[in-house]
């Protein structure tokens, strides 16, 4: 006779090996879809370079992962560190650091005003948030560029109103980039913002005015760190494909500086070096783990502070 | 009786759908986008029965990526003349021997004898272009027939020029400009290449494609572009003139040719021969806008094309224009790497 115990355990190992039953078309999609081309790009890594693209299959070489990091010198054959891409790494980085500070600038009092509505108006603001994704992004893109022209709305405005008398260039400029980037990117920091906003017990604040914080002491102490979790959320969101950016740098930045997408694009065109290409792209990978990992270290942290 | 006359024309198209439809054949053609008259298409289709379907792609190396990974289905590849060679050495055309074709008399002489396909064993031109200079003389009045616009530009025009960014023929723009030769692996050569490149660009506004509106609405004042898209910005912005540079500047020749694994080479034959009809070449450059090599078309195109500077190189220049050859694995990694110093 089976104890009670002994069914309930029984039962458990049912319940685990359906679930995994349950599981597995899920799993066996990302393992094919996702992990077997990566594993792909990996191995492309570390072979030589075929000569008119490709590679050549089976001969493996650390060409590829050394000129990451290293170049010889065309001219004197020294061996320096690679500048260029590492001032293309660089340009990436930094753009899509100021990217998300200023969505989150821009989208921490959107989402606070939207959390701050009756509850059933704040699903038509949500709403009127996601209206940008139903458009291409290649479409939105080039719609910008009609904004930001020499000739275009916004010029055009700033010389009626008599701000400026000739037209300034921003077209072509980072700051095209970032302004095309941070209209892209919004969204996806409005939106996980609203999500921890929306569970705020906003008498936390009214006690807080109660004890006489001044408003900007309630920003800080009380509902910044309630949103924690969100602002992380919305920054890796955003963080992690402004840095493999390509249509926005391409279409709004005139192509004249580099990013990493269009370096990684490079390789495996122009260029015909797939290794370096495989190599740059993996390198990418490791720093948006790397951002991954700080986030679910601090969620984890803020995570056991209050659910 | 006029009751006959449509009777007749509704037997006649009743015949040409049952035609299509029963189609005895089928045609694949790989080529650019935006590169194939589709009239052209539909004069083929009819005239021989066969139903073709055309799929783009977007550069010399996604094509032969793609060819080269197997199961593809493509019968017609449109290379540039610098990937003939690789496209003919990796064993992926068929010698189809186009030149012992019935129409291969139309081909123009210029167009024959090239080294990348000597003879015409596998190839036929389908249109063929070049890059030099674009400058809107309402800006710049000075000589506009020298690189100078761009990599010495002239104060008018600093900060309103885009270069294409095309890695080829900005490089070998800037060593014809230097004094070197196309391949040259001669370290002082480019050495000053480079210098002149990186010195030159912050006086350029872009690096981009697309600029017919762009010289339209005057965000552009120069380009070093192609000479087909330099007639369309003429059409709308008239001051805009094109200019060979004296310096040197590179042809380039896209050409059909049939793919080793082709399911439909006897319909890619008559495809190719097809094409070397100066009707049927005059249709694809009509609706390219570039010029192509066969004898006898200029009659069939269109009357804005006929006599457009930009497509007939004046023979004062002719001297200065060459195909470019593929420069060896070596060569091209150290362009490549300066390139990639331009654009950093």
């Amino acid at each position: 006779m089976a104890t009670p115990r002994e069914i309930a355990v029984a039962a458990e190992q049912r319940d685990i090996r359906n679930r995994w039953l349950l599981s597995s078309p899920a799993l066996i999609i990302i393992f094919l879809a996702a992990i077997g081309p990566l594993f792909v790009v990996l191995l492309y890594s570390f072979m030589l370079k075929g000569d008119y693209g490709d590679v050549k299959p089976w001969q493996f070489s650390s060409d590829g992962w050394f000129g990451v990091f290293l170049q010889r010198d065309i001219f004197d054959d020294t061996l320096t560190i690679a500048d260029a891409h590492i001032s293309i790494f660089w340009r990436s980085v930094k753009l899509s650091l100021v990217t998300t500070l200023v969505t989150l600038f821009l989208g921490f009092p959107t989402a606070y005003f939207i959390a701050t509505r009756p509850p059933q108006r704040r699903d038509i603001w949500l709403f009127l948030v996601t209206i940008p994704f139903w458009t291409n992004i290649l479409i939105r893109t080039f719609a910008m560029q009609e904004v930001i022209r020499n000739e275009g709305i916004v010029n055009s405005v700033m010389i009626w109103i008599g701000l400026i008398s000739a037209p300034v260039q921003i077209m072509f400029t980072d700051w095209a980039i970032l302004f095309g980037m941070a209209y892209v990117y919004l969204p996806l920091m409005v939106l996980p913002l609203y999500a921890s906003m929306e569970k705020i017990d906003f008498r936390l604040v009214e006690a807080g005015y109660d004890l006489y914080a001044t408003r900007l002491q309630v920003l800080w102490r009380i509902i910044i760190p309630l949103v924690k979790p969100g602002i992380i959320a919305g920054s890796i969101l955003v963080f992690i494909p402004s840095l493999g950016a390509y249509v926005t740098p391409r279409v709004l930045g005139g192509g004249k500086n580099m990013m990493l997408g269009n370096l990684i694009e490079l390789q495996f065109g122009q260029g015909r070096n797939w290794p370096l290409g495989a190599a740059l792209s993996i390198t990418l990978m490791i720093i948006v783990t790397f951002a991954l990992l700080v986030y679910v270290r601090n969620a984890s942290k803020s995570g056991g502070s209050h659910g | 009786m006029k009751w006959k006359l449509t009777a007749a024309l509704a037997g006649a198209a009743f015949f040409a759908a049952a035609g299509t439809a029963h189609a005895e054949g089928e045609l694949n053609i790989y080529n650019w986008g935006n590169y194939t008259s589709p009239e052209m298409i539909k004069k083929f289709e009819e005239a021989y029965k066969v139903k073709v379907t055309i799929t783009d792609y977007d550069s010399n190396d996604t094509a032969l990526a793609k060819v080269r990974a197997g199961g593809h289905g493509f019968d017609i590849v449109v290379p540039s003349a610098s990937f003939v060679q690789i496209w003919v050495k990796e064993g992926l055309l068929l010698e189809s021997r186009p030149d012992q074709m019935e129409n291969f008399k139309n081909v123009d002489e210029r167009w024959v004898n090239l080294d990348w396909d000597p003879g015409r064993h596998y190839s036929v031109p389908w249109l063929w272009g070049l890059m030099g200079t674009v400058v809107d003389t309402s800006i710049y009045k000075g000589d506009i027939n020298t690189s100078a616009i761009w990599l010495d530009p002239p104060p008018e025009l600093v900060g309103k020029i885009n270069v294409a960014p095309e890695m080829t023929d900005v490089m070998y723009s800037a060593i014809r400009y230097m004094g070197g030769k196309w391949c040259t692996d001669d370290k002082e050569v480019l050495k000053k290449v480079r210098d002149k490149l990186i010195e030159a660009k912050p006086k350029w506004i872009a690096m981009d494609y697309g600029t017919i509106e762009k010289f339209a609405s005057r965000d552009y004042a120069a380009a070093f572009y192609w000479n087909g898209a330099a007639m369309r910005s003429r059409e709308q912005n008239k001051d805009v003139r094109f200019g060979y540079p004296k310096e040197g500047f590179a042809y380039f020749m896209d050409s059909a040719a049939i793919l080793k694994d082709a399911k439909n080479p006897d319909n890619a034959k008559l495809f190719l021969n097809f094409i070397m009809d100066p009707e049927n070449a005059a249709m694809i450059s009509n609706f390219a806008k570039y010029a192509n090599g066969i004898k006898g078309s200029q009659p069939f195109m269109d009357p804005a094309m006929k006599d457009a500077p930009e497509l007939n190189v004046p023979a004062e220049f002719q001297a200065a224009g060459e195909f470019l050859t593929t420069c060896s694995p070596e060569v091209t990694d150290i362009y490549a790497k300066i390139w990639q110093q331009l654009l950093k």
